[in-house]
């Protein structure tokens, strides 16, 4: 008889746990790209992750490695301080767009443009999540939330953060790319994109990010296939995706 | 050993190198920044970790990501900045951290001065940002002290866990004094919980997230638990002829080295006053103070504020002996003459 072959199996990096995420939501196939990269890249043992304040929160809980949990928005300053002390180490935060966007832009600005040899995975679903679908940074214009009964009305509320434009636009950064997960060519774009993040970090080439646009059916209030439609129909015009910033080192790992 | 003259700031920044420090992050802020400053040039040099962050508030997550991390790490900041690490100093407490916070102390409230002051003292003492939590804090009255007392804080946010203060003010940074500079041998005890890596072993996660109330109530049960244990070994003060002193001051820091020279002056008058001197300010030396209420006639408290110790000071006496109290607000520290004229007073008043 032949010999079987393991063609698919969980992450070891990724607890074999049910998570609290809600249906549909794409934050569990965010993990799961981060975990199936740094098993291929044998990262685990070496890997310190920071979890953010936001429905991520417990994000330490399905990881299968070391992780801290930062006060909300810090994320970058807390693996600024671990990376600085333990260079050999590698060090990602995970954080929303609440986290990121409101709360934490000048922890994420300044960690970029210092050029932190850092890995951020940044998840975009245009809205606090976690306390029931408040406006975010990156809600859209006209968006209906919790805090905008009426939708979005930039003249009160502003515009929304285009946050990978925006990190590009520092020096220190060094890949800045936007992605997302509604299908399955995206799904393996995005993993890609979280590869050569961490393969930024492992060369020592600076900073680098991951914004993926991602759902959230239970505060847009519609079912996990409308929610995909709806991000592919609204975000995706408003936060396009594609690759803001690769400096040529980067471009050469490839 | 040989002694040498150095500033309050520069003194508390070489003292934390020879106790390890492995990592600072700071921002400017008059009257520290000599610490920052001193720090940005010697850490680099010995291969260490220096970083001048963005905000008091990056700096203070920066500590708690190296303190995470299982190193040496310390920040400092004067009163407005030390405001803004409330929330990571209660992380830090959340989280079961080690790490040295100083505050160089300057008036308040607001933007206030740059002058010394002690106004931050409930800030400090009382936890200062949200939850049920104490830093240890150490108030230093010379620059010797604040090179001692680092060092001891060192050890202790090791030795607990916990974020340890040093609580100075304007004066102590700025002051330049002859010093003696220890040589250290740091032996930071072996930290199993933190975060390296999992090679070898089981994931370490530091959070201080419970979302159900039974877990976060067993989390504090082990906090409170550790705070009395705190309570109970390590409270510090010193003492300034005692002897016979029906007027006992009680003052710290720069304060009650004000103190000292007032009582010489009214010793030298006969009156009979002497000085109690908290150096830890959280865990307050309850025990030393209330064995002093059988033979103080009036306890004086002495502050660089509106009078914040004095309310430790009256939970400790229960009214078994009058506490009067002084205080100076301007960020501004009192004249021994000053003190020598409120010791007068206190002696016609409960004495004679």
């Amino acid at each position: 008889m032949p010999e079987g072959k393991i063609v698919f199996k969980q992450p070891e990096a990724l607890e074999d746990v049910p998570t609290h995420y809600c249906p549909g939501c794409t934050h569990g196939i965010i993990h799961r790209l981060i975990a199936e990269v740094i098993d291929e890249l044998d990262l685990r043992e070496k890997t310190i992750g920071i979890a953010p304040v936001g429905c991520s929160v417990l994000a330490y809980h399905y990881f299968n490695f070391d992780m801290a949990e930062a006060a909300h928005g810090r994320a970058p300053a807390v693996a600024t301080g671990i990376k600085r002390v333990r260079p050999e180490n590698v060090v990602f935060a995970y954080q929303g767009d609440g986290d990121l966007a409101a709360i934490g832009t000048a922890e994420i600005i300044h960690a970029a443009n210092r050029a932190e040899n850092i890995t951020v995975v940044f998840v975009n679903n245009a809205v606090f999540g976690m306390t029931g679908g408040q406006m975010a940074p990156t809600t859209l214009p006209g968006q209906v939330t919790t805090s905008t009964p009426t939708g979005r009305d930039v003249k009160l509320a502003g515009y929304p953060m285009k946050v990978a434009e925006l990190i590009a636009q520092t020096t220190g950064a060094a890949y800045v790319v936007r992605r997302t997960v509604t299908r399955p060519k995206y799904i393996r774009s995005c993993r890609k994109a979280i590869k050569t993040a961490f393969e930024t970090q492992l060369a020592g080439l600076g900073f680098s990010i991951v914004e993926v646009l991602s759902t959230c059916p239970t505060n847009w209030g519609m079912s996990p296939l409308e929610a995909l439609k709806w991000l592919e129909d609204n975000m995706i015009p408003y936060y396009p995706l594609g690759d803001y910033k690769v400096i040529d080192e980067v471009e050469a790992l490839a | 050993m040989a002694r040498v003259l150095m500033k309050g700031n520069e003194a508390i920044a070489e003292a934390a190198i020879r106790a390890g420090c492995d990592a600072y992050f700071g921002y400017p802020i008059t009257p520290q920044t000599e610490l920052l400053e001193y720090m940005s040039k010697r850490m680099p040099e010995l291969g260490r970790v220096f970083l001048q962050g963005e905000s008091e508030v990056a700096c203070i997550n920066m500590v708690l990501g190296a303190a995470a991390a299982g190193r040496r790490v310390m920040t400092s900041s004067s009163s407005p900045g030390v405001s803004l690490k409330q929330e990571g100093i209660s992380y830090l407490a959340g989280t079961e951290l080690p790490a040295v916070i100083v505050n160089i102390m300057r008036g308040g409230p607001g933007l206030g001065n740059v002058q010394p002051s002690q106004s931050d003292y409930f800030q400090a003492t009382k936890g200062g940002g949200h939850g049920d939590y104490f830093p240890i804090v150490l108030a230093p009255s010379t620059v010797q002290e604040a090179i001692d007392f680092t060092i001891l804080a060192f050890e202790l946010a090791d030795k607990y866990r916990n974020p340890t203060m040093i609580l100075g003010d304007g004066s102590i940074g700025q002051i330049m004094e002859p010093v003696e500079l220890p040589e250290v041998e740091p032996k930071p005890p072996p930290k199993p919980w933190a975060l390296t890596g999992c090679q070898g072993r089981e994931k370490n996660i530091v959070r201080s997230m419970y979302l159900l109330a039974g877990p976060l109530e067993a989390r504090n049960i082990i906090l409170q638990k550790k705070y009395r244990e705190i309570e109970a070994n390590e409270q510090r003060h010193t003492e300034y002829m005692l002897e016979g002193a029906g007027v006992v001051i009680v003052a710290y820091g720069t304060a009650g080295r004000v103190a000292q020279t007032g009582i010489k002056k009214a010793r030298d008058e006969g009156i009979l006053a002497g000085l109690f001197r908290p150096i830890s300010l959280y865990p307050y030396p309850k025990d030393a103070l209330s064995s002093l209420t059988d033979q103080a006639k009036v306890f004086l408290v002495l502050e660089m504020s509106a009078g914040q110790m004095l309310e430790d000071v009256e939970l400790v006496v229960k009214g078994r002996v009058p506490v009067d109290f002084q205080g100076w607000l301007g960020g501004r520290v009192p004249s021994p003459t000053e003190v020598l004229e409120k010791i007068r007073e206190m002696a016609d008043k409960y004495t004679s």
